[in-house]
């Protein structure tokens, strides 16, 4: 009898199993392992307390992004507490042999947006990173998850974490995308189908006609957020588009090697006869821009839509939910979103802070001016984003349109740095999380793409892109 | 890491749905190199106004509400992969966190810092909440009872996690051990 078909997951999984534990997980190796400064201060302290040193040194890339600030990067933190922990991870990486992408390095950058453009992300590797939406490498056909602290110290530690094989589901896009519809519509509309926590318990693979049709950024785009639905991470077949992304890329394999390297990748793609756990369906006709109205990333609409009754949900814990969200919200039940005043746009994260991205953005602003009350920020995911915008002219068309191309980092999808969104103000941003205060003590994200949020901050309301895209 | 004992307690009710790791530990506080004192700040923005006053309010501000358990609605603990909220947890002084539903990252932090989830139905989780009882948690015989009714329910624990949850041992002493067989994979 034939062997059943294996999906591209089981391939890579099992391709990494160092050994498995009777009735527990498996010890599975980890190719790269990126860290940065603030999930990584108290796994170098376990080392030192444990008397072991980093295992493969060279397997390990850092990059500061989260606490650092986002003007006057040449200037020391101003934050003590930030700046130790910036100052704790340089320390730590000069001690241990890691390469380092610090605050000044042209290199310098999200960790998730530095990985792929510089080609360390490839087809068919593990990789891991004490930060969620580490699923963003998936776009490459890789598997990659978020893990806690403690198993970033695993890994420094032994170069494997331990990890149950989780279940595989597939969904599939199939058709072609409306005008007005990108990467991020995508995702939103997926969650806000399957809900915030149907992913959980499942790694995803992304396939169908939509999917295959996008580029490496926007296929990012889509990974990055499958956390939100509870997935541990997302991922997508490797084929044409990912060879052409990675060609040239500084640690990518040249010339005879990335041959030799596509031959492999080739083969990692599912078989049509492997079988998922659970498969989801889509067409892409169906799709929108979307905008999320609530507290958790579930709680998407159609930017052109309504809320919804409050009365006409079935489910009581649902209803509650939604209830304390459009409280938290400031939002009507039932109302509609659409010509909403927002004083905040944030274009940036690793979910949409790509070179890809600012063309998006700059495209519907061009020869356009913000509305005045709209304070916006947009921030590049790394150097090297800020560098081609530059060169590419965006930055000045971004000034022209009274906006400022900030310098590399999280920014405000996380409010651990500077940038904050005031108490009560509605932001439209780009980033991954609109959860109670994630921006901000007391603020409100509204999460969307990079279209609609440039769209808001031309309007100074929230704004349907496609009443200001000409056909 | 301690071992687990056997956890006679009452509650803390928080029936609340996604509740999410920005909630459990607002970012702006993971700027600590130290694992320690987080739990000052555990659900800081519900259980604190902007003044820094407590809210009267929240679950942990009531009067007579204590326990090392605490109860929670579905989805509990999704969002960022930040082990802080599992310290956060453990260092206010929790040693169990009952739920119909965790989120996969949180469920793996928790066990590696000796906080056990445990996962039971969602009628058993009404039931909890309705009652005003001490709560029996035995990781030995997997099981949670409910003192007042005696109404218990099994719960299912990975083995090799409960072992080592039971004896104290750590994922990372498990793998020191087995540096051997990981340089035996990598000449592969
Ligand atoms: S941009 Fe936001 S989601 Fe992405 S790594 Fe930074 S804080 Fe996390």
């Amino acid at each position: 009898m034939k062997p059943q078909g294996k999906t591209l997951f089981d391939k890579i999984w099992d391709e990494h199993v160092v050994k498995s534990i009777d009735n527990g997980p498996d010890i599975l190796y980890i190719d790269k392992h990126l860290i940065h400064e603030v999930t990584s201060p108290q796994a170098f302290a376990g080392l030192k307390r444990r008397g072991v040193s980093v295992f493969r040194p060279d397997k390990t890339v850092a990059t500061a992004d989260h606490n650092v600030p986002t003007l006057n990067q040449h200037l020391p933190i101003k934050e003590a507490l930030s700046r130790k922990q910036v100052d704790t991870l340089t320390e730590n990486c000069k001690t241990h042999g890691i390469t380092l992408y610090g605050l000044g390095h042209p290199y310098q950058g999200i960790v998730h947006v530095i990985g792929p453009e510089l080609g360390i992300t490839q087809p068919g590797m593990t990789m891991v990173c004490g930060d969620s939406h580490t699923s963003t490498h998936g776009a490459f056909g890789s598997i990659a998850f978020g893990i806690g602290t403690s198993e970033v110290e695993m890994v420094l530690a032994s170069q494997c974490v331990l990890q149950h094989k989780p279940k595989k589901m597939r969904i599939t896009i199939d058709g072609e995308l409306n005008h007005g519809v990108v990467s991020k519509d995508i995702i939103l509309y997926i969650i806000s189908q399957i809900t915030a926590q149907g992913g959980t318990g499942y790694f995803v693979e992304f396939a169908g006609a939509a999917i295959r049709n996008l580029s490496m950024e926007a296929r990012m785009t889509i990974c990055n957020m499958s956390i939100e639905m509870g997935a541990r991470g997302g991922l997508i077949a490797p084929d044409e588009t990912t060879y052409a992304y990675l060609k040239g890329r500084e640690f990518a394999p040249k010339g005879e090697e990335l041959d030799k390297a596509i031959a492999a990748w080739s083969g990692l793609p599912s078989d049509e006869d492997a079988v998922f756990d659970k498969e989801y369906t889509f067409s892409a006709d169906d799709i929108e821009p979307m905008i999320t109205y609530g507290t958790n990333p579930g709680m998407g609409i159609k930017v052109s839509g309504w809320l919804p009754e409050v009365k006409d949900i079935d489910d009581a814990s649902e209803q509650l939910s939604v209830e304390k969200s459009l409280a938290y919200m400031g939002f009507e039940s039932g109302s509609r979103l659409l010509g909403h005043s927002v004083n905040y746009v944030f274009i940036g994260s690793c979910t949409n802070s790509r070179i890809e991205d600012l063309r998006m953005v700059a495209e519907v602003v061009k020869g356009k001016k913000k509305a005045e009350n709209i304070k916006a920020y947009i921030v590049p995911g790394s150097k090297q984003v800020e560098a081609q915008a530059k060169a590419e002219g965006i930055s000045d068309i971004l000034e022209a349109a009274g906006f400022e191309l900030r310098q590399p980092g999280c920014s405000a999808c996380l409010a651990m740095n500077e940038d904050k969104i005031p108490a009560g103000e509605y932001c439209v941003s780009t980033s991954n999380r609109n959860f109670e205060g994630r921006q901000g003590p007391g603020s409100k994200t509204l999460l969307a793409s990079p279209l609609t949020a440039a769209a808001t901050a031309i309007s100074g309301k929230i704004e349907d892109v496609r009443s200001l895209m000409e056909r | 890491m301690k071992k687990f004992e056997k956890t006679i307690s009452h509650f803390v009710p928080l029936p609340i749905e996604h509740v999410d790791t920005d909630q459990i530990i607002p970012a702006r506080f993971l700027k600590a190199t130290t694992r320690e004192g987080f739990g000052e700040n555990l659900f800081r923005d519900w259980r604190y106004d902007k003044s820094g006053d407590e809210i009267e309010s929240f679950v942990l501000n009531k009067k007579g509400v204590k326990g090392e358990i605490l109860v929670a609605g579905k989805n509990f603990g999704c969002g960022s992969s930040r082990e802080h909220a599992a310290w956060a947890i453990v260092d206010y002084g929790f040693k169990v966190v009952v739920s119909s539903f965790f989120a996969d990252i949180f469920k793996n932090n928790a066990l590696n810092n000796g906080l056990l989830v445990v996962a039971v139905d969602e009628g058993f989780l009404e039931q909890i909440f309705t009652s005003d009882s001490q709560l029996i948690i035995d990781l030995e015989t997997q099981n949670i009872t409910i003192k007042g009714s005696g109404e218990s329910r099994q719960f299912s624990i990975n083995p090799y996690k409960k072992e080592c949850l039971l004896n104290g041992y750590d994922d990372i002493d498990y793998l020191l051990n087995n540096r051997e067989a990981i340089e035996a994979f990598e000449s592969k």
